[in-house]
């Protein structure tokens, strides 16, 4: 629904915008372009996965995205006002989940809160409130090292969840985790956004997890970061969604659009979008219920450079 | 708690017998009143104690205060240069300058300017502290992970909560590295300012039984002189632990 260029049309104001985001990088080998025009919209409450190979700059959204760092070009709107610094109510969970080794559990978890001045006692019952959303209250007085790796990831959970947040951003926060933690941790993930409501993106590279976890799965392509490919996957609230066929029929989709993207980037100059099994590419588009009545196919909004 | 107390007192036990029997082994070879053997010496702390021990506190206020002194302001100005490229641009060549430069010629002109009595003393020895910990302040602050600062500054956090939550306890073990290592140094200094200078504290007691060729003596006061550097490692230690529980921790 959130997926087009124009979004005036859209009959509600989206949570979090990127319009024609650009960044450049300064190297020692001249200009990197890292991110060539990215248009996004999250509406409030949605889950957005976006998929790429490493360095297509879908981190470097995410910072744009939270207000971390100013694009070269281009604009992020939450709430439709333009963004130009950290808020306190989005919520960015990196790879390494950013904690603080030298604060116990739940002064991690309270500190979102202490940073905004709230009161000892009131931070720590909302700190362990959210610990024990994600499991972790008997381990309040422990230290993240001797937490498990998934333990810190529900850790900084928890922190995010404390802060009453409606927008949550996480670049890569499972890829430290062994196979079946991950699968957990996924549950964890779709169980607090279901539970708290709000609109989260996740950067990943792995196709099941977007697929589990994304509403929509935006498939960018590699350096400079363009986005290739939207591909609706409202489904993905179903029960038991991870052996549902259409779960892997929408694996198997992604994995060919990143297998032609890759291949497209390695040389191959492909003037227009190659016909691929039951995809449909084609115009943007930025109708309500779109999203449901092209669930199973796949969308291309190629982002004009 | 208890037995860690135990273990170290154990430990320092151990240390004294290796250290004395070393010393009576060396004292047999030397075969030279200038080395008199631990049994010679010892008894001499007893016989001196009066003028040892008002030396040992005026010795021992004297490093503290410089330490202090020289780490209370080196800490921000070490976190400006690590957090603060423009900042470090500024004072680095000037730390490259500096740093390696003995601050002990400058005893010459402190003594001048400020007499004989504490201050050249406090003075010299808290510049050598000034520049080892802001150097190591400087880099432990610019190898702060730049994820902590990011996810930091993504809570909403200003620059005062960055240095308050990640940066100063960042810095914090290398902090206390460094001011071991420089209690050594500090002391060392001591000692030169104290031969030189005046005619108070441990280093003028030894340098005065050494004139007098009083060696059994001399040996007294090198012997205060070891404790002030235990009472030093030991007092750093007590902070450190209090100060990165987390790191106990981490190691258990």
């Amino acid at each position: 629904m959130h997926n087009c260029a124009d979004c005036a049309s859209c009959a509600e104001v989206p949570k979090l915008e990127l319009r024609g985001i650009r960044q450049r990088y300064r190297t020692a080998r001249g200009d990197t372009l890292a991110l060539d025009g990215v248009d996004l919209c999250v509406a409030s409450g949605e889950s957005v996965a976006v998929l790429g190979p490493s360095g297509c700059g879908k981190s470097t959204s995410l910072l744009a995205a939270c207000g971390l760092q100013r694009p070269t070009e281009g604009e992020v709107r939450i709430d439709g006002v333009p963004l130009d610094g950290p808020r306190l109510e989005t919520a960015l969970i990196l790879q390494d989940f950013g904690l603080m080794p030298w604060k116990t559990v739940e002064q991690n978890a309270a500190l979102g809160l202490q940073v905004r001045k709230i009161p000892k006692k009131e931070r720590l019952e909302r700190a362990h409130a959210a610990l024990r959303q994600v499991g972790l209250e008997e381990f309040a007085q422990a230290y993240p090292a001797e937490l498990s790796g998934g333990m810190r990831q529900r850790l900084a959970m928890a922190r995010a969840l404390a802060c009453d947040i409606d927008l949550l951003l996480m670049d890569e926060p499972l890829s430290a985790l062994d196979a079946l933690l991950r699968e957990e941790m996924q549950n964890t993930l779709k169980r607090c956004w279901l539970e708290a409501g709000y609109a989260q993106v996740l950067v990943t590279h792995s196709i099941e997890e977007a697929v589990f976890l994304g509403q929509r799965v935006v498939v960018m392509t590699p350096r400079p970061g363009r986005i290739a490919a939207v591909v609706e996957n409202a489904e993905m609230k179903r029960d038991g969604w991870r052996d549902d066929p259409l779960f892997f029929e929408r694996c198997r989709t992604l994995r060919e659009l990143l297998r032609e993207e890759g291949s497209r980037s390695a040389g191959a100059v492909v003037a227009d979008a190659p016909e691929g099994g039951q995809e449909r590419f084609g115009s943007d588009r930025c109708g309500l219920g779109a999203r449901l009545s092209q669930a199973n196919g796949a969308e291309k909004g190629e982002c004009h450079a | 708690m208890r037995s860690s107390f135990v273990r170290k007192l154990a430990g320092y036990l151990f240390a004294i017998v290796f250290i004395l029997a070393g010393w009576q082994v060396t004292a047999l070879i030397v075969d030279n009143a200038v080395l008199p053997g631990p049994f010679d010496a010892i008894p001499m702390v007893g016989t001196y104690f009066g003028d040892l021990w008002p030396a040992f506190l005026v010795s021992l206020y004297r490093v503290v205060a410089a330490m202090l002194i020289g780490t209370v302001l080196a800490i921000p100005l070490g976190l400006m240069c690590g957090r603060s490229p423009r900042v470090d641009a500024v004072f680095a060549p000037v730390l490259y300058f500096l740093y390696p430069l003995p601050k002990v010629v400058l005893l010459p002109v402190l003594v001048v300017l400020m007499g004989l009595a504490d201050a050249p003393k406090i003075t010299l020895i808290a510049l050598t502290i000034f520049f080892q910990v802001l150097v190591t302040v400087r880099d432990a602050a610019q190898g702060v992970p730049e994820e902590s600062v990011m996810s930091m500054r993504s809570l909403g956090a200003g620059r005062f909560d960055i240095y308050r939550h990640v940066i100063v306890p960042a810095t914090l073990p290398e902090l206390f590295t460094a001011l071991r290592i420089s209690s050594g140094t500090a002391v060392a200094i001591l000692f030169f300012a104290e031969s030189l200078a005046g005619s108070t504290g441990l280093g003028y007691f030894i340098v005065d039984a050494w004139a007098l060729l009083a060696y059994p003596k001399m040996f007294a006061g090198i012997i205060a002189m070891a404790l002030l550097g235990v009472v030093l490692y030991e007092v750093f230690d007590v902070a450190e632990r209090r100060l990165t529980r987390w790191r106990a921790r981490e190691r258990a």
